[in-house]
């Protein structure tokens, strides 16, 4: 590119290209905006000119995206630490500590696109249930009848096919799905309809994947390469779909490998000038600005505002949330042939809202509710992971055959609501540092005692479920491990969900707060962040939806378009 | 292409097979899966211009289209920093110490089947498991690579005529034909 292009000031600067940057990019370009995309990552989805074609690097690759880190981050490149309290020293793990996938597309490009939306009552859990000693719950700065529209605009741009009125706890919608359910996984139409019988709500998953031609894309084939993977064929609409949009306007650069260092601010510090960055071969440049949107996602936008000492000293980087999952496996008799179709197909809400049972269970914990997260009805893993959780030797080889941990086992994954406690954080290693030459980005997390309730009151009533549906032996584990269990030695006590959220929350009081309810960082009022560092509380469900209905109502507001709105039945 | 020595490799074949042994009723064991040459291949991946680390896409031919796999794809200058400072260690390179000294996979391979001995693979069973048990790191570092060679996809050099996907009957890669909605939804 030419120098004067390089050094044009951009209407905004968006840090990340994942579901938060691709939605921001999406609106302002839509808006008229120039955006310049910085992307630490390479680029695999998709071509920078026109017509913006897959480039053909995604496959139905076990080893290249499980095992070798294809879509980064390399752990030994850019590592993070863990440790679980203050007590533990300065780290006990230096890695992978719950990585996205760090490549143009971000976290949508592996996710299998589970996009539930919130209810009511999770954008005001202190109102709705009160407080929980132990830990910081409040009301989010923006309810579920303003959220309505933003949601459904999201469901529109990233395309989610689903079933209106399936879910009975769900909260109203003013539209249905932009496309019909897919096609149901066998196993989970077992573990459905025992979960049912059992009366249990289960419901077809809201997916972000075509179950017919979207928006130039083709329906899903159903390859299984899903979860974890990205898809060969553009048939997942997070973020191949508002990053192409994005780049159809004409206004939207996207520069990959670039890694942000500093959001720069002019003398008055109140105001972002620009980024500075590292492009691929570790030269700095700085780029000018009118916005900078920060979207790294809710790990890395907390240590890059630690690393410029943004925001208030005393929230940054608190509140740190990633959801307490507990995982139950059933294996049956029969091949259930897990790896054809879209990882989970099947969702059920039970947990997040206590019945009977939880509540006598909340109680015998000492605690007002327990409060789990949804149920994802899906299948097991590929079998190089199958493989090496196997016993080595002989009885690899009949075990692998049998396939009782892939073929003939089934999952269910609960993604519990993980409360917000302040010690739970991200900081900067003070002594760890990446291949940038940046300190790492250190998490400090340890489980509320309402995250091990919960798993340990849900983890039996679900292997019931499960061997109503067949199963001839169940058990059931979490992540992170809870103390004592098999899971819990070095190397396996990070969490590994997938999901963070926290770590720069939105209010409206700086005093307790990074970001306010527009998203602007409080104090610094042309930078915003679209990611889930915002998000107050963890809720039950899978974070993406939200994170995109927050960037478009964000991104338009920043934009000066009008809100979006919505009319709730009565 | 080739990394370890003629000694060596039959070493790696013998400790494979007891890592993945074949059975009488269907799995061909590592060894027969050509995970010796998935092995060999790994440790010699720089040989070769693109390295053999991220097999290509977005299709291998075996369920239509083209057989994109066996084109190897490139690795930035930061990916080739960190794989070859796993394969071949850091070497007082100070841009591979960035995390304090590093033994790459060749060196642990040279001591771990040195260790093993030249008479490794004339032992019986149990010999050869007491053998292996003796260096659990080197034994586990092997595990998770025969593992991945009896199930990866072919072009990474296992997984021989697709007879570790066989065994498991599990199908492997199929972009682009996919699977009907009857096959997701029916009985096996």
């Amino acid at each position: 590119m030419s120098a004067a292009a390089s050094n044009a000031e951009f209407d905004a600067v968006i840090i990340g290209s994942g579901p938060a940057g691709a939605t921001a990019a999406e609106v302002l370009t839509g808006a008229g905006w120039s955006v310049l995309m910085l992307e630490k990552g390479r680029n695999h989805l998709m071509a920078l000119d026109p017509p913006f074609a897959p480039l053909g690097h995604v496959s139905n690759d076990e080893l290249k995206f499980m095992r070798r880190y294809f879509l980064g981050p390399d752990p030994w490149l850019e590592p993070r630490t863990f440790r679980r309290t203050e007590a533990d020293g300065e780290r006990i793990e230096t890695g992978d500590v719950n990585n996205l996938p760090s490549t143009v597309g971000g976290g949508g490009f592996h996710a299998d696109g589970k996009l539930p939306r919130f209810r009511d009552d999770d954008f005001k859990p202190l109102s709705a249930a009160g407080p929980v000693e132990g830990a910081a719950i409040v009301d989010w700065p923006v309810d579920y009848d303003e959220m309505e529209p933003y949601y459904a605009a999201a469901e529109r741009a990233v395309g989610v096919a689903g079933e209106a009125g399936a879910n009975p706890f769900a909260s109203w919608r003013a539209d249905p799905y932009p496309m019909p359910a897919g096609p149901d996984m066998y196993c989970a139409l077992l573990t459905a309809r025992a979960a049912t019988e059992m009366g249990y709500h289960p419901y077809r998953a809201p997916t972000g994947v075509n179950s017919v031609e979207y928006d130039g894309r083709p329906a899903c084939n159903n390859c299984g390469f899903c979860g974890y993977f990205g898809c060969p064929i553009d048939a997942k609409g997070d973020p191949v779909a508002p990053l192409r949009h994005a780049l159809q306007t004409g206004n939207c650069e996207i520069r990959d490998e670039c890694v942000v260092t500093d959001v720069l601010l002019d003398r008055s510090g109140r105001r972002a000038r620009g980024v500075r960055y590292l492009d691929r071969n570790l030269e700095p440049h700085e780029v000018s600005g009118r916005h900078v949107v920060l979207a790294g996602g809710a790990f890395e936008t907390p240590r890059l505002l630690l690393r410029n000492e943004l925001g208030h000293p005393d929230v940054v980087g608190r509140f740190l949330q990633f959801h307490f999952q507990t995982y139950v496996l059933g294996m049956f008799g029969e091949r259930l042939h897990g790896h054809r179709g879209r990882s989970v197909t099947h969702l059920m809400d039970d947990p997040i809202v206590p019945d009977a049972a939880a509540m006598d269970a909340a109680r015998e914990a000492g605690l007002p509710f327990i409060r789990g997260g949804i149920v994802e009805h899906g299948a097991a893993g590929h079998p190089i992971l199958e493989g090496i959780h196997l016993p080595q030797g002989a009885l690899h080889s009949q075990l692998m055959m049998q396939s009782m941990t892939r073929d003939r086992m089934a999952v269910f994954t609960m993604q519990g609501e993980d409360l917000p406690q302040a010690t739970n954080r991200i900081d900067l290693d003070p002594h760890v540092r990446d291949a940038y030459g940046l300190p790492a980005g250190r998490a400090t997390y340890a489980p509320h005692a309402h995250e091990i309730a919960c798993a340990e009151h849900w983890a039996p009533r679900l292997e019931a479920v499960m061997r109503e549906a067949g199963a001839q032996n169940t058990f059931w584990t979490t992540s992170p491990p809870i103390g004592g269990s098999m899971a819990d030695r070095p190397g396996g006590r990070t969490p590994i969900s997938r999901h963070i959220m926290g770590g720069a929350r939105m209010g409206d009081d700086p005093a307790t707060s990074v970001f306010d309810r527009w998203q602007r960082l409080h104090g610094v009022e042309n930078v915003i962040c679209t990611d889930s560092s915002v998000f107050p509380t963890s809720t039950g469900y899978g974070p993406t939806l939200t994170i995109v209905a927050l960037a478009i109502r964000a991104s338009r507001a920043l934009a000066g378009l009008d809100p979006l709105r919505s009319e709730r039945p009565s | 292409m080739g990394y370890l020595q003629a000694h060596e490799l039959r070493t790696l074949a013998a400790a494979a097979d007891r890592l993945v042994p074949p059975t009488d009723d269907g799995h061909p064991g590592a060894a027969a899966l050509g995970v010796v040459d998935y092995i060999d291949g790994l440790l010699d991946a720089f040989s070769t211009d693109p390295p053999r680390i991220w097999a290509g896409g977005p299709f291998s031919g075996r369920a239509g289209g083209d057989t994109g796999f066996v084109r190897f794809m490139d690795l930035s200058s930061l990916e080739e920093l960190a794989w070859r400072t796993r394969i071949e260690g850091s070497q007082g390179i100070p841009e591979r110490e960035r995390m304090g000294p590093i033994t790459g996979w060749q060196a642990q391979y040279h001591s771990g089947l040195s260790a093993l001995g030249a008479d490794f693979g004339d032992l019986d069973s149990d010999q050869q498991t007491a053998r292996l048990d003796a260096d659990p790191e080197f034994r586990d570092l092997l595990y998770e690579h025969v593992v991945e060679g009896c199930y990866a996809a072919p072009e990474y050099g296992g997984n021989r005529n697709l007879d570790g996907w066989r065994a498991i009957d599990f199908p492997g890669d199929v972009q682009p034909r996919g699977y009907t909605d009857a096959e997701v939804e029916g009985r096996a």
